[in-house]
């Protein structure tokens, strides 16, 4: 598509990638200022691997099934974070756009709804980088278990476990955007809603067969499946990786157009300009 | 009062409205705002009921009326913020219920209801807004406007720790940072010391002719609506009631302030002190309400 050039003393107003990157700094810019708010980020993910990892330490020595797997737990700890991180990252860099007042100011601004959805998942991205990596980090150091030996399929769990990720923060986001700050604490306990059928520490086989169905119908399974087949068995599962990523895209475009929908009810019902602390 | 030096912007040869551009001057042209039976309800509540108006390029315009009035829902549905029953509202010729994004970039607003983000510096709030309306040569405009409104001291201060009066000035940078041809103030001066709320009414003027834009201000400061507007939209319970000059609606309802005039639109004492038929460039809507 052609660009019009602008006319002198006219401002032109940027690409869509500049005002994701905008909102990227922003965040960023925030990050920076506030110490606390990186910590918290690295804080329960380092806390649950060095859990599991002596859980872990302990069944080695009484279990022949862990002792034939044994990153089995911390890789799975791991993972489970970066679906966390992942949905947290997205919504509280939402939230904090309603903290801080500023909604109303993206709102009335070049910035596009879907815009402000790649920022979110930008955003979510590093949070969980940031989140994520010195865990894995000090599983190595502490317990001699690296989730990169996990090769090439690693990337694959890693996105699919992502993309879910940033489907739950949109539907999470449209929620706090349509209830309130009310809804604020569904930030933090949606995704354990998914914990018991996401097959997270345990193969999805000893769920009951009704809860075995519901539980194939999300992502997380397959991905959590497809990582034990490699870590107990050595054999890649191209199938359920497949099944993970079309799933996503499903739940994807749900949380998408949820969100875009909520946006407008919310200009329906004047809620960008009340939101706040 | 403090003495701070003006900043002349470039002077715009044509007028760009909704993406096209019109070789007119902007006098000349369409209205930079143009709502028609603008209506919006929140269930069984009417906030703002059938409101018509328009304001041209270089004017600038008050929006009166008590609290409840509707005045910030009415700036609400100008800035695609939220969108009406019924009605329509066009800024620089866009319907922005339906396509407001062809012409936020040109647009900017100022709100007690809104806050820059606390923890960034004055900077970098200002950076980031540079950034998101795409502002090129962004170096030069960001130190063209810390020069204009003074904020070189503070550049670096958290935007959370500032004074009432310097969070204003950097609102209205954030506000300025894209020269709008439309700015949208709500109560630009509430809370402000006298000296500061002088200096932003002379810095407002200097940017309205300089840069031939439409201002729209809602204000319960008369005398500011009195030195500031060249005309004044009354509102009460959502509905226009009046519309006119300053001056003209002095003489139609026979008082010596815009005070005065506020407080009998606002206690139905209107007919007390009609003095005279309706004077010059005054109409007069729904006026069984008075």
């Amino acid at each position: 598509m052609s660009r019009r050039e602008p006319l002198r003393g006219e401002m032109p107003h940027g690409s869509m990638w500049g005002r994701v990157g905008a909102m990227v700094l922003r965040h960023l810019y925030l990050m920076r200022s506030s110490w606390p708010r990186v910590v918290e980020l690295a804080y329960w993910p380092t806390i649950q691997m060095v859990i599991w990892g002596f859980v872990t330490l302990y069944l080695l020595q009484s279990s022949s099934v862990i002792a034939n797997a044994a990153g089995v737990l911390v890789t799975a700890v791991i993972l489970w974070d970066v679906l966390f991180r992942g949905q947290l990252g997205f919504t509280l860099s939402f939230i904090e756009e309603i903290w801080s007042r500023n909604l109303g100011n993206l709102a009335v601004s070049p910035l596009r709804p879907h815009e402000l959805l790649v920022a979110l998942t930008v955003m979510s991205f590093l949070r969980t980088l940031i989140g994520v990596l010195p865990a894995t980090g000090l599983a190595i150091l502490f317990y001699g278990i690296s989730i990169y030996d996990l090769g090439l399929p690693l990337v694959a769990f890693v996105a699919c476990l992502l993309v879910m990720s940033w489907a739950l923060g949109m539907l999470v986001s449209s929620l706090i955007l349509r209830v309130g700050q009310g809804a604020e604490n569904v930030a933090w306990l949606a995704i354990f809603l998914l914990a018991p059928i996401s097959s997270v520490y345990y193969p999805v086989s000893v769920l009951p067969p009704w809860l075995q169905a519901i539980a194939w119908c999300f992502p997380m399974t397959p991905t959590f499946e497809g990582m034990r087949a490699i870590l107990i068995h050595g054999t890649f599962r191209p199938d359920l990786l497949v099944q993970a990523l079309a799933l996503d895209g499903v739940y994807l475009a749900i949380g998408a157009a949820v969100f875009l929908y909520t946006f407008r009810v919310a200009r329906r019902h004047g809620l960008l300009l009340q939101q706040g602390e | 009062m403090q003495a701070r030096p003006a900043r002349l912007w470039p002077r715009r040869g044509r007028h760009a409205i909704c993406g096209r551009v019109s070789q007119q001057p902007p006098s000349g042209g369409a209205p930079a705002i143009e709502i028609h039976e603008l209506t919006k309800r929140f269930g069984d509540f009417t906030a703002v009921d059938r409101l018509s108006f328009s304001v041209a390029p270089g004017e600038t315009v008050a929006l009166l009326g008590g609290n409840g009035a509707g005045k910030t829902t009415t700036i609400s549905m100008l800035l695609g913020l939220l969108l009406p029953s019924g009605g329509s509202v066009r800024m620089l010729g866009c319907d922005m219920a339906r396509h407001p994004h062809r012409v936020l970039h040109r647009i900017n607003f100022s709100s007690p209801y809104v806050d820059l983000p606390r923890r960034l510096t004055v900077g970098q709030n200002l950076g980031f807004f540079a950034r998101l309306y795409g502002i090129p040569d962004r170096r030069a405009r960001l130190d063209e406007l810390a020069h204009a409104l003074d904020l070189e001291g503070i550049w670096n201060k958290r935007t959370g720790r500032l004074s009432a009066g310097q969070k204003t000035r950097v609102s209205l940078a954030k506000a300025l940072i894209n020269r709008p041809e439309v700015l949208l103030l709500d109560e630009p001066t509430a809370s402000l010391d006298p000296d500061t709320a002088d200096w932003l009414r002379s810095y407002l003027e200097r940017y309205q002719a300089e840069r031939h834009a439409a201002i729209l201000l809602a204000s319960h400061n008369m005398a500011e609506v009195e030195r500031l507007c060249d005309r004044v939209v009354m509102l009460k319970a959502g509905r226009l009631v009046d519309e006119a000059t300053p001056a003209a609606l002095l003489r139609k309802y026979g008082r010596t302030n815009l005070e005065e005039v506020f407080l009998d639109i606002a206690r139905d004492r209107r007919s007390e002190h009609l003095p005279a038929p309706p004077a010059e460039h005054s109409h007069h809507t729904e006026g069984g309400e008075l």
